[in-house]
Formats: C-alpha cells, sequence, structure tokens
C-alpha cells in the first residue's frame, strides 16, 4: 500500500474526532474523541517512520501513548470528582472558567 | 501485495465505523466499546507498516488497560440514563461538523499536493527487525533515554494527580461523618459518675 493512502486515512480519523469534540457534550465521550484524535496523530507518525525507514517516528508514537494515557487518567478524575459533587455530567454547564 | 490491499482496506473500514460509532453513538458505553473496535483496527494498521511492537501495545495498553479504565468510570458515573436536553441545539451545533469538513478537505488537498516524492511509495528499503521490540529498545535506552525518562516522570504525576482529584475531600474543623470508637471514649462520662461519687 501507498504511504499516502494511511495519510488520508489519519486525516479522516483526525477529522471525525475533531467534529466529535466539538458537538458532544458529555466530557466523557468528549475524553474518547480526543483519544480518536491522538490516534489519527500516531497513524501518521508511524506511516511516516515507515517511510523514510527510521524508527524515530514509532519512539514519538510511543511518547504519545504515554501523554495519552495521563491525560485519560486525569480527565477521568476530574469527571469522578464533579460526580462526587453532584455537579452536573455536561461540559456547557461547566463554563465558570470560560474567559 | 493483492492480501495486503484487502487487509488495509478491511481494517482501515473498521478504523472509521469504530471512529463514526464513538461520535454517534448516545450511549457512553457503546461509545467505550466502539473505540476498543477502533483500536483494534489501529494496530493491524501499525502490523502493516511494519511497525510489530507498537502494534501489540496498542492492543494491551490501550485496547486493554486504558478501555477497562473508561468501563469503569462509565459505569461509576451512570452513563446515559439522565439524558436532560437534546445534544446541542442552536447554530452552534451546525458549525463544528461544518469545521471538520474544512479541515478534512484541507488536509487531503495538503496530502494529494505533496511535493514528498515517497508518499506514492510503499516506504524505504527496511530490514526484518525494523520496529521489533529490540529496535524500539534499542533506540529508547540510547539516543532518547530522556525522553524514556521524562515520560516516566509523567506517568508517575499523573497516577498523583488522580489520587489527589478523586479523594475524598473534608472541611478543616468539619466533624467526621463516622464515629469512631475513640469519639464514643472520649464523650462526656453520664451524671453521677464514680468520680462524683469519691468526691
Amino acid at each position: 500500500m501507498d504511504i499516502s493512502w494511511f495519510i488520508v486515512l489519519s486525516a479522516f480519523i483526525f477529522c471525525i474526532g475533531a467534529a466529535g469534540v466539538m458537538t458532544r457534550r458529555s466530557p466523557l465521550v468528549i475524553l474518547l474523541c480526543l483519544e480518536l484524535m491522538l490516534n489519527a496523530g500516531n497513524l501518521a507518525l508511524i506511516a511516516f517512520s515507515r517511510m523514510v525507514g527510521n524508527v524515530e517516528g514509532q519512539i514519538f508514537a510511543l511518547i504519545v501513548m504515554v501523554v495519552a494515557a495521563c491525560e485519560v487518567v486525569i480527565g477521568l478524575g476530574i469527571i469522578v470528582a464533579m460526580y462526587r459533587r453532584k455537579l452536573p455530567i455536561d461540559v456547557d454547564d461547566m463554563a465558570e472558567l470560560r474567559g | 501485495m493483492f492480501f495486503e490491499q484487502l487487509l488495509f482496506f478491511i481494517a482501515g473500514g473498521g478504523a472509521i465505523a469504530g471512529a463514526v460509532g464513538v461520535v454517534l453513538l448516545r450511549n457512553p458505553f457503546f461509545s467505550v466499546l466502539a473505540l476498543v473496535a477502533h483500536l483494534i483496527s489501529l494496530a493491524v494498521l501499525f502490523l502493516l507498516l511494519t511497525a510489530a511492537f507498537l502494534a501489540a501495545a496498542q492492543v494491551v495498553v490501550y485496547a486493554g488497560a486504558v478501555m477497562v479504565l473508561y468501563v469503569f468510570v462509565v459505569a461509576y458515573v451512570g452513563g446515559s440514563d439522565d439524558e436532560l436536553r437534546p445534544e446541542t441545539a442552536g447554530p452552534l451545533a451546525a458549525i463544528g461538523p461544518i469545521f471538520a469538513a474544512a479541515l478534512l478537505i484541507e488536509l487531503v488537498i495538503a496530502v494529494v499536493g505533496s511535493g514528498l516524492s515517497l508518499l506514492d511509495s510503499t516506504g524505504a528499503k527496511v530490514g526484518d527487525d525494523f520496529g521489533s521490540p529490540a529496535a524500539i529498545g534499542d533506540a529508547l535506552l540510547t539516543k532518547f533515554l530522556l525522553p524514556f525518562e521524562a515520560a516516566s516522570f509523567l506517568l508517575l504525576i499523573a497516577a498523583v494527580g488522580a489520587v489527589v482529584l478523586a479523594r475524598k475531600r473534608r472541611g478543616l474543623h468539619e466533624p467526621a461523618d463516622a464515629i469512631s470508637v475513640a469519639d464514643v471514649l472520649r464523650s462526656e462520662p453520664p451524671a453521677g459518675s464514680q468520680k462524683e461519687a469519691i468526691g
């Protein structure tokens, strides 16, 4: 398969994730869509790594996976804290820090 | 070659179907399951790109560990039982998909019109051990030692942060909810106790 196929597929997945982040309101689903975007980035990184025949892009993708895991842990911790304080699980109602 | 293309279209279709499912499904639990299917399809694509170690890590770490965390939180918070209002009403709701479509068109134009001649090839010639655990480990522990250590430190910070966020909070002077044995012992003695009798 040509590398460009993988890049276009990664663009598709990234845009689906971006649309999800902008339209959904549940923070759980927004976190899932962020995962989609990060994974699209990973796919592009690995495709480019294959293109130039260098393993460094795969290391980059591995670090992105670590960052994604950290983001999930903190995000889910915030959601659990919101639930504990009986706050609505809805990003539109949590607009206190809006600039 | 034909087998490779067939595998690409099966896995790519699975990945896109999973992604669309994550966005469109109403129940967060089904969204999580769609994301698991998406991640496994991506692992197949990683294998096609000869990234064997990352494909394994994707299945074990992502589809295994991280998604279990999601399932637990969805079960705890309670999913979609209280769908309060219809999802995103108003003119803002239409802007998101339009923006995403514009972004997609722009990205596709960028890929198609790119001057990278290697994009239309199957990639550089690589040996059998490209992307193997040995090659990844070698790069991680020699050239990329500092990012590797920074990643481990980041994971530690995230773990501590999760504990701080999820712990039960109490005010400084608020009495504890539960009465412990020590509280019962420390309470005032009833009238006519031993001390008065002696005095």
